[in-house]
């Protein structure tokens, strides 16, 4: 179901660089797992609404006030590479 | 004194009326962590701050202020929670080094009630597996047998908490996390209702599923560590804004009057004899506190573990998206090159970083999501999820409380599921109905396999009724026969 040619069509989707041993190995595992969920494919759900919170609890919100929180230093602290206050990445073409 | 084998609500009170230091509490079991983790791989991180965080807690005792509810208890903490200038992985390469510049509510409010932070627990990757066994930092082993996993994803806090390293523990669950593993290490373990607890600065998995939740060794203390962690959080939009009930102090093991349900389809063939066995003596247990046990049908609870596993990869393709190497975490090594493409930079800094559990997830996310698939996978399965919440709440008009099974068996031997993902999976299969119906659910110790590891059952309410999980963990604790057996490490 998922051949490895969707499975480099996925990874590329998903920003992942795979070796062919686990393009392989990924495209059989989740074609069995979706095989697992085809399953529920004769469930009956015409006009049923999506439930994608489950308590369905009104959404609290608050003021929008601006507010003193992480120094921005210690954020860019946490970077991989950093110059100054700012991140630094590699020339990107 | 062995302080390990106090519970954690007795330190507490102890440290509260200084009878013990934090101090003293907090080097006893950094020195037990230092002598038995090297064996089960329980921590990945111990904090070196720790001794002097319970110096305040002291300080605090000795001018007279109140130290808080949790005064002095060491609590292991998943991590895969924040802890502000405490490195913080997920069991992952890609944030092997991430040191966050803020804590998690839930590690907030414990340090708030005077609780120190320990060390923060080995975990499955990003918590995606149900054994410890994806882990970047090896897997954990389980203090009932070392050939044994602990389960997952949170095995390293139910392997402290049985390994008496620690008096109380943090897990989080999205499919079973702190339920499965809690069965397999022999202590409780509960799940909140969705919105129970906040999520701030839990590093995300999937957002519609993820709860953290207490692991304890007993009823009182599962329910003492809630009232802390539980409430509103005003950087979680999705906590509710319900009150946190004193649990504690209302424990009560009287059970007349009570229904228990138990779901037909959680009593089926695949339940080793074992499990089987430790579960009807739970429901005996229930009987003789005065219980009614009435049988019921949750007939879509069979397909929970396909719907999950469509929801929690799909939300988890979307979450780990965040992880591109530029602002924090992994990234590969381009240096030298004068020249980098921007889609090399993100794939490679990814493929690199994740490890094979988690790009599988985030792969099968990626297609249930994409073009052409969407209605047929993700909505699809969300569609069912709202008709098996409906269930749910049907059911819960004939019992008060559901008993199932936490898993098929009771823990496996490390290495052996890992080639066979679908078995894998179906570890699964009495625990995702809970999250994703949003309910609370609790793991409880019951009783032992033949070979002498832990058992646990799961309990099941409605929205917000964490109050009969812990009345009917309490009455088990009280009526099943206590078996004196603890860890060849205690």
């Amino acid at each position: 179901m998922l051949d490895k040619e969707t499975a480099v069509k996925v990874a590329r989707l998903a920003r992942l660089k795979l070796d062919d041993s686990e393009l392989e190995n990924y495209s059989k595992v989740l074609s069995a797992v979706l095989e697992h969920f085809n399953q529920i494919s004769e469930i009956p759900t015409d006009g049923v609404e999506p439930l994608v919170t489950p308590t369905e609890m009104p959404v609290s919100v608050r003021e929008d006030v601006v507010e003193k929180s992480v120094d921005s230093s210690r954020i860019v602290e946490a970077a991989p590479e950093m110059t100054g206050r700012l991140f630094k990445v590699p020339p990107v073409v | 004194m062995d302080l390990h084998n106090v519970s954690m609500s007795d330190l507490a009170n102890a440290v509260r009326s200084n009878k013990v230091s934090a101090a003293e509490v907090t080097k006893y079991f950094l020195d037990r962590i230092a002598a038995l983790n090297p064996v089960l791989n329980a921590f990945i991180t111990v904090n070196p701050h720790a001794l002097s965080e319970a110096a305040e807690v002291d300080a605090k005792v000795a001018r007279g202020d109140d130290p808080g509810p949790l005064a002095g208890v060491p609590v292991a903490v998943k991590d895969l929670l924040c802890t502000d200038g405490l490195r913080t992985t997920a069991a992952s390469k890609m944030l092997e080094n991430f040191v966050p510049p803020y804590s998690a509510t839930v590690v907030r409010r414990l340090q708030g009630a005077g609780a120190i932070i320990i060390g923060k627990t080995n975990l499955d990757e990003f918590a995606m597996g149900s054994s410890n066994e994806t882990s970047a930092f090896g897997p954990v082993r389980n203090p009932w047998n070392p050939e044994y996993v602990p389960g997952g994803s949170s095995g390293g806090s139910a392997a402290a908490l049985a390994a008496g390293l620690a008096p109380a523990a943090i897990g989080t669950d999205t499919g079973g996390s702190i339920r499965q593993p809690a069965s397999f290490c022999g202590v409780y373990g509960l799940k909140p209702t969705y919105g129970r607890v906040s999520r701030y600065g839990m590093i995300a998995y999937a957002s519609s599923l993820d709860q953290a939740g207490p692991m304890a060794r007993s009823t009182e203390d599962c329910a003492r560590l809630l009232e802390v962690i539980a409430g509103h959080c005003r950087f979680d939009s999705t906590t509710a804004k319900v009150d946190v009930p004193k649990w504690s102090s209302d424990l009560n093991g009287e059970l007349k009057g009570l229904k228990v349900g138990l779901p037909k389809e959680c009593f089926t063939s695949e339940v080793e004899e074992d499990v089987e066995r430790v579960t009807q003596n739970a429901i005996e247990a229930l009987k003789k506190r005065g219980a009614e046990i009435v049988e019921v049908s949750i007939p879509l609870s069979k397909h929970a573990v396909s719907v999950y596993y469509l929801i929690a990869t799909s939300e988890a393709s979307s979450n780990l998206a965040r992880y591109d190497g530029i602002r924090y975490g992994y990234r590969a090594d381009f240096r030298g090159r004068t020249s980098v493409d921007l889609e090399e930079f993100y794939s490679r800094t990814r493929g690199e970083g994740f490890g094979h559990e988690v790009k599988r997830r985030i792969m099968l996310g990626t297609y249930a999501l994409s073009a052409g698939y969407y209605d047929a996978y993700y909505r699809k399965a969300s569609q069912v999820r709202r008709l098996l919440r409906d269930q749910f709440l049907k059911v819960f008009e004939q019992c008060d409380v559901l008993l199932t099974p936490v898993a098929t068996s009771p823990a496996f031997k490390l290495n052996s599921r890992l080639m066979d993902p679908i078995a894998m999976v179906m570890n699964d299969v009495f625990t995702t109905s809970a999250n994703l119906a949003g309910i609370p659910a609790m793991s409880c110790p019951a009783g032992f396999s033949r070979d002498g590891l832990p058992i646990g059952v799961q309990l099941m309410a409605k929205h917000f009724d964490e109050a009969r999980l812990f009345q009917v963990s309490f009455a088990l604790e009280e009526t099943l026969e206590r078996e004196e057996r603890v860890p060849h490490v205690f």
